[in-house]
């Protein structure tokens, strides 16, 4: 499955939108996308509202990028994630690594507020 | 990390590549760029790796392993390349088909790596498999990355546990759960308040090793119902969770399911100990099917009878050879993984006197296995507990070879209290050794209380509230004319079998099941509270509920508001145990290393009955060097009266400047029977005697 990813900057965070199904097809392309994007910023918003799937190596890249962030005392952000995606993250504990926003707006507002 | 030759493939089949793979690491472990295939048989002359793509019914490929791949009796590869997430993995051993030399080698069959980490087939608890799949349960591949932070098994000391058994699925599943995933591993997390307002500290779950519940699922005679293997004592996998169990299930999430389970628990002061069956497996006996270790080498992993048939010490058809080295290694590494990679604190042994039993099923005086366990650095903080009898009738309480780590399950406490609970006579000698931690079994072995786990109900058995509802079993809905489940429950229906309006009756039930409480939180040892005990959960009188998927086995959580006063008397009861160190002590009384004492009444003081007619006991623990020289510690005093009226009970003399204070009266209704430890209620200075209602229990704190 093909995912597409978009990289902007919004108030100088750098923001990710990514659409499609990320799984353990898709997971390392994207994670090849994105590590790299940290070597310039510390944090980053992913924007995820039009993710329909996540897997389990999904899941594993959003905490890799979570991890990466976090020894360059940077943040993730999650804006849009779909109600089921969040469901399994939370139950997996995945989900308390992140801080969640319903709108990159808010996303953005989190990660300045921090 | 490309920079590395064995990073790189050296060999192909159909396109796969390929590399000699490491035989130690059995199971399928994730390498740098692809996994590791490790397996072992001793007599299999070949093996081939069958990979099929996540649910197909053919395999996408099969890889004979290479000659050069094999290294003594174990086959090794990496195979490069796989989508972790899609590939499923099993394998075709060929051999002898000579079931009186014991092999039963058919290469016809796709068979189960032993060490599978996930399994596949049942990924939703109870959807109708399909019955033609040639690989039923199938080996998945997993990350080994969980982010467990600065979590580790809690050690808490085993003196200061609190023991609360339940069933995952049976825990949520009832609709009054009002959980998220009812009957979940995430389920377990939502109810994670309750288990700290109730004050337990430790949960130990039933099987959670995968096993299919459509093991011998048939149709209830009566109800129609499917009938499962409900409970899971039967094996599929050792080193994987049950799938069915966890809400990301059909993602394939269930290993960071349960160990987030364990991290949250563990978050909240809860230990975690798993009921592991390592008796038997989910093979049957020759007429069962043919999934794994059959297949695999059968004449390793069972202990057959010189025609090569299967000895049923387990009295589930075959029997672990556990006491082969090359099985003892799969059961140490198997508990191994789930201590370091899962960070459970314990183990529960299913029919663990199997487990010293030779390959002929002779007991042996040294067994290998056991002692292995006990001396193993990784399990070196693990509590590990037996339950110290088999179904071929060996009977170890009080004798299980402990080499100075294993508990039991201390069956003797359980016949005993139920017997005085009931009101049979000669049992005040017995119940003192009980109270006390059976230092007549392990006071002469300096063993020491704390290898009694104490407990009046489990899951094998009436439940709290049947034990006073029930003189006899009632397993009709077993499908067995009520044959199956044992007879010896020591039960007392306190006049009406079942369920009554009779108001007397239930408030009989209600003060036996308090009373019930406070003798095993009052005792020494580690006491166990079977789930929903503590709120009069009920089983209709079933005593072995091993196949029902309804609320014979859920938890009502509409009997948490029906008998709240249950709830608040074994809170409080728990809180006293917690409150009081004199509660836990690490040695018997009368031993030279503690400085805690323990003094038998009866209706008189210091002057306890012990003649077979007698019914009544009293006990005051207290620290030597109470209300002497600046020591101002509690002394704690309980009076049993075992008989159907109301007695006196004289008062043993306090020190000077103490007072009794009343903490529990089960003979009175809530809010009377139990106060919050701290704030009991001062008894007049001037009384010396405390009359004790028939078939009551009266506890007293002395305090300054």
């Amino acid at each position: 499955m093909a995912i597409e990813v978009e990289v902007s900057t919004r108030d100088r965070v750098t923001v990710v939108t990514v659409a499609g199904e990320i799984d353990g097809g898709s997971a390392p392309g994207l994670q090849a996308r994105i590590l790299p994007l940290l070597q310039q910023d510390s944090s980053l918003i992913l924007d995820l509202r039009s993710v329909t799937y996540m897997s389990s190596a999904g899941l594993r890249v959003l905490l890799l990028l979570y991890r990466q962030a976090m020894s360059r005392n940077g943040r993730v952000a999650l804006a849009g994630v779909a109600e089921t995606i969040k469901d399994t993250m939370a139950v997996t504990g995945f989900l308390k690594f992140f801080a969640v926003a319903d709108t990159v707006d808010q996303a953005l507002t989190t990660l300045q507020q921090a | 990390m490309d920079t590395r030759i064995d990073f790189y493939p050296t060999h192909q089949h159909q396109g796969y590549k390929l590399r000699p793979g490491r035989p130690v690491l059995f199971g399928a472990t994730l390498v740098p760029g692809g996994v590791n295939f490790a397996i072992c048989s001793r007599y299999a002359t070949s093996c081939t790796l069958v990979l099929f793509e996540k649910g197909a019914p053919e395999p996408m490929v099969e890889i004979p392993f290479p000659d050069s791949f094999r290294i003594g009796n174990t086959w090794c590869m990496v195979v490069f390349d796989l989508d972790y997430e899609r590939t499923e993995y099993g394998y075709r051993m060929d051999g002898p088909w000579d079931p009186a030399a014991g092999h039963r080698f058919d290469a016809s069959k796709i068979l189960l790596d032993p060490y599978a980490k996930a399994i596949g087939g049942r990924d939703v608890w109870g959807k109708p498999p399909d019955w033609n799949d040639p690989y039923p349960h199938r080996a998945r591949l997993i990350f080994e990355d969980f982010d467990w932070e600065d979590d580790r098994p809690l050690e808490k000391p085993l003196e200061d546990l609190v023991v609360y058994e339940l069933h995952t699925r049976s825990f949520t599943r009832h609709p009054s759960a009002g959980v998220k995933h009812p009957g979940t591993y995430a389920g377990i997390i939502a109810k994670i308040p309750y288990l700290n307002e109730l004050g337990v500290n430790c949960v130990e779950l039933m099987p959670i090793f995968e096993f299919d519940e459509f093991e011998n699922s048939r149709p209830n005679p009566v109800t129609g119902e499917t009938m499962y293997n409900y409970w899971g004592y039967s094996t599929v996998g050792f080193f994987a969770p049950k799938t069915g169990y966890a809400a990301t299930g059909p993602f394939g999430m269930q290993v960071d399911e349960f160990k987030n389970l364990v991290k949250e628990l563990h978050r909240n002061g809860i230990e975690v100990i798993l009921d592991v069956v390592f008796n038997h497996t989910a093979e049957g006996n020759e007429q069962g099917p043919t999934l794994s270790f059959r297949g695999i080498d059968n004449q390793t992993y069972y202990m057959l009878t010189p025609e090569g048939y299967y000895f049923n010490f387990s009295g589930c058809g075959n029997t672990l050879n556990c006491n082969n080295p090359v099985v003892r290694m799969m059961v140490l590494d198997c508990l191994r993984y789930w201590a370091a990679e899962y960070h459970i604190d314990g183990f529960r042994f299913d029919l663990a006197a199997i487990l010293g039993r030779d390959p002929w099923g002779a007991p042996l005086p040294n067994p290998p296995l056991l002692e292995s366990l006990a001396f193993d650095p990784v399990l070196a903080k693990c509590k590990l507990i037996a339950e110290a009898w088999d179904a071929g009738g060996l009977y170890q309480v009080g004798s299980f070879p402990a080499y100075g780590r294993w508990a039991e399950w201390n069956g003797k406490y359980r016949d005993d209290i139920r017997r005085f609970l009931k009101g049979d006579e000669g049992m005040v000698p017995v119940i003192a050794e009980r109270i006390q931690g059976s230092p007549d079994l392990y006071g002469w072995n300096k063993r020491g209380p704390t290898a009694s786990i104490n407990f009046i109900t489990c899951h094998d058995g009436f439940t709290l509230y049947d034990q006073f509802a029930y003189n006899h079993k009632h397993n009709e809905a077993n499908g067995e004319q009520n044959r199956d489940g044992g007879d010896d429950n020591h039960s007392w229906n306190c006049g009406v079998e079942g369920e009554t309006d009779d108001t007397e009756v239930n408030a009989l039930r209600k003060r036996m099941i308090k009373n019930a409480l406070a003798i095993l939180l009052m005792s020494h040892g580690v006491p166990m509270i079977l789930m929903g005990d503590e709120v009069g959960r009920t089983q209709r009188g079933n005593n072995n509920t091993y196949c029902h998927d309804n609320d014979l086995n859920w938890f009502d959580w509409t009997l948490l508001e029906r008998n709240a006063d249950l709830f608040h008397f074994a809170r409080q009861m728990i809180a006293l145990r917690k409150t009081h160190p004199l509660l836990r002590t690490r040695e018997h009384f009368g031993t030279s290393a503690t400085q805690a004492d323990i003094i038998w009444h009866g209706t008189q003081a210091w002057n306890a009955d012990w003649s077979p007619g007698s019914r009544t006991l009293a006990c005051m623990f207290r620290e030597r060097q109470a209300g002497q020289a600046g020591n101002t510690s509690p002394v704690l005093y309980m009076a049993l009266n075992g008989y159907w009226d109301a007695l006196p009970f004289e008062l043993p003399e306090l020190p000077v400047n103490y007072r009794w204070h009343l903490f529990a009266n089960t003979a009175l209704p809530a809010p009377h029977d139990i106060y919050e430890p701290g704030h009991e209620t001062p008894l007049e200075p001037y009384q010396h005697s405390f009359l004790v209602g028939g078939r009551a229990v009266v506890i007293l704190i002395g305090r300054p």
